[in-house]
């Protein structure tokens, strides 16, 4: 593992990123700062920059307009970074799969590490799905 | 001096969904703004005329997260114009716990936000911390934390079972004490003062020519509630408060929005107790031709839904008007002459809810319609395509 792989897993910064979403899975994003979850124990923070960002939370069923912003996004973050897929709308598109403006699921854009399930999924799954991240990504498993 | 362009977005950490804003600002005054939407729109009507009546709650629960309750309440009682049924006073209550329940959480979650927008996280994190409470009692009721699956055309999905109202109960009664620490907290802090009073003034007459709606007229002096002017629900069974503040700047709102969590956890208590025996569905016996209109109080405003039915099993047209379509024009009258600090909180004050508005039209600037419906659908068909070919779908 690369010496800067190492550093980051230390204390992953996230960002997110709405591709479109209904809100829920950001909402519950934001859920995780607050004094029941506190994420900010396990040093993760939520970052106001994507060039401060260690992992994108992305959310949301990629339409049309936020995919062109979701590539050039991807391209600012500083490598190596993580991909986390929050929410069914990001994994399989859900209930989107059918819309005109939901062409493809965020997989074929961007690689992707992690998918949390669900609509919305739950603080402790997202909570759960960065620590498997870690594990995956440092070999702890 | 020159005028200067801010581009605001369309992701920026103050706003939580994908939205840009250029701000034209002479100095530290905004002088004009302008937006682009678009970001969030997922064709949720066309979806939702692809689906069969009852499964098109699932689709408009997904249109806002935080309105899940607000837009099925709205699309069944549209379906219910539609079709001669009589919803049982039983599922009439449940109805207006969940809705009642949306509006304490939705409520706590703007303060909190807009705490956090001022730079105020004390107020953030309590206010937050409060709504887990809430958001427990919703997941005991419905079994999830957002969205609630509780609604279908004739009446409800579950039912609230004797053995949890006094869990719920017990949960609710302990945030209040709390509740009121957090509102004498934030509404006698002299800072709050000085920050909040007479920014963003929306007067009587512009709310009233914007056709403002919900919180953000209230605070203006407009007593306009859908619950009071055409009961729906269990509204009518109990005596509870319009609040109406005359200012209407951004701690007038804020006002109006915490004095409301008040008198929602006094309808949901009431509800909670005094729920009726009874069934929860009337069944669909058929599906006459006709067309329907539902709208319901949402936290931010009326949520307006019209559903039109040619028989099938299918609506022909559905069509959702969301709060924020209303009030975001608002946000011209109120920011303009006001410094480019004040301009988030002064957008953050009347709940904007992009993802709930986001339904298109394309136009072109005298008002001629570009495309018609088939149009649209044959270039989305040839763009989806091309787009595919691209990322290298098969």
């Amino acid at each position: 593992m690369s010496l800067k792989l190492k550093a980051l897993l230390k204390s992953p910064w996230v960002f997110h990123l709405s591709t479109g979403s209904c809100n829920n899975c950001d909402i519950e994003i934001l859920d995780c700062l607050t004094p029941r979850f506190d994420i900010e124990r396990f040093g993760m923070l939520l970052v106001g920059s994507i060039k401060h960002a260690d992992v994108l939370l992305v959310t949301g069923s990629c339409n049309r307009m936020s995919v062109e912003r979701l590539k050039v996004l991807y391209d600012q973050v500083p490598k190596p970074c993580l991909v986390v897929a929050i929410g069914t709308c990001t994994g399989s598109r859900g209930l989107f799969i059918d819309s005109y403006n939901c062409p493809v699921p965020l997989d074929k854009i961007i690689p992707v590490d992690v998918y949390i399930p669900g609509c919305p999924p739950k603080p402790e799954a997202m909570i759960a799905g960065i620590v498997k991240l870690i594990q995956k990504v440092g070999g702890t498993q | 001096m020159g005028k200067t362009i801010i581009p605001i977005g369309p992701y920026h950490p103050l706003i939580e969904e994908p939205e840009f804003f250029t701000l034209t600002v002479d100095g530290e005054t905004v002088v004009d703004i302008d937006m682009r939407m678009g970001y969030n729109h997922r064709g949720i009507e066309k979806l939702s005329e692809g689906m069969v009546f009852e499964n098109s709650t699932f689709v408009v629960e997904r249109i806002c997260g935080i309105c899940s309750t607000s837009h099925p309440f709205a699309y069944t009682r549209s379906v219910e114009d539609i079709f001669p049924m009589e919803v049982s006073m039983r599922a009439k209550y449940i109805r207006t716990i969940i809705a009642e329940g949306e509006r304490i959480h939705s409520h706590l979650l703007w303060l909190g936000l807009a705490g956090h927008f001022l730079g105020y996280n004390t107020v953030y994190m309590w206010a937050w911390k409060l709504r887990e409470e809430i958001l427990d009692v919703m997941e005991i009721l419905s079994g999830n934390r957002n969205s609630y699956a509780m609604f279908k055309p004739g009446g409800v999905r579950r039912d609230i079972k004797a053995e949890d109202i006094p869990l719920c109960l017990k949960k609710i009664n302990s945030i209040v004490p709390t509740l009121i620490m957090l509102k004498k907290a934030v509404l006698d802090d002299p800072v709050l003062h000085a920050r909040l009073k007479g920014v963003g003034v929306l007067s009587y007459q512009e709310a009233i020519d914007f056709s403002a709606l919900g919180p953000t007229s209230r605070a203006s002096g407009v007593s306009r509630d859908v619950r009071k002017d055409s009961p729906y629900g269990a509204y009518q069974e109990m005596d509870w408060n319009m609040i109406v503040t005359k200012n209407g700047d951004v701690f007038d709102k804020a006002v109006v929005r915490i004095l409301e969590t008040f008198e929602s956890i006094d309808i949901t208590k009431y509800c909670l107790e005094n729920l009726p025996d009874g069934e929860i569905d009337a069944s669909i016996k058929d599906v006459p031709v006709g067309e329907g209109i539902g709208h319901v109080e949402a936290p931010r405003g009326e949520t307006f839904h019209y559903v039109k039915s040619d028989g099938t099993n299918r609506p022909v047209r559905h069509k959702v008007r969301a709060p924020t379509f209303m009030n975001l024009p608002t946000y011209k009258a109120t920011v303009i002459g006001q410094t480019i600090s004040d301009a988030t909180i002064i957008l953050a004050a009347i709940d904007p809810c992009y993802c709930c508005t986001e339904r298109v039209a394309v136009k072109d600037d005298k008002g001629k319609m570009l495309y018609n419906g088939q149009d649209l659908v044959r270039l989305s068909r040839e763009k989806t395509e091309k787009m595919r070919q691209r990322m290298g779908a098969k």
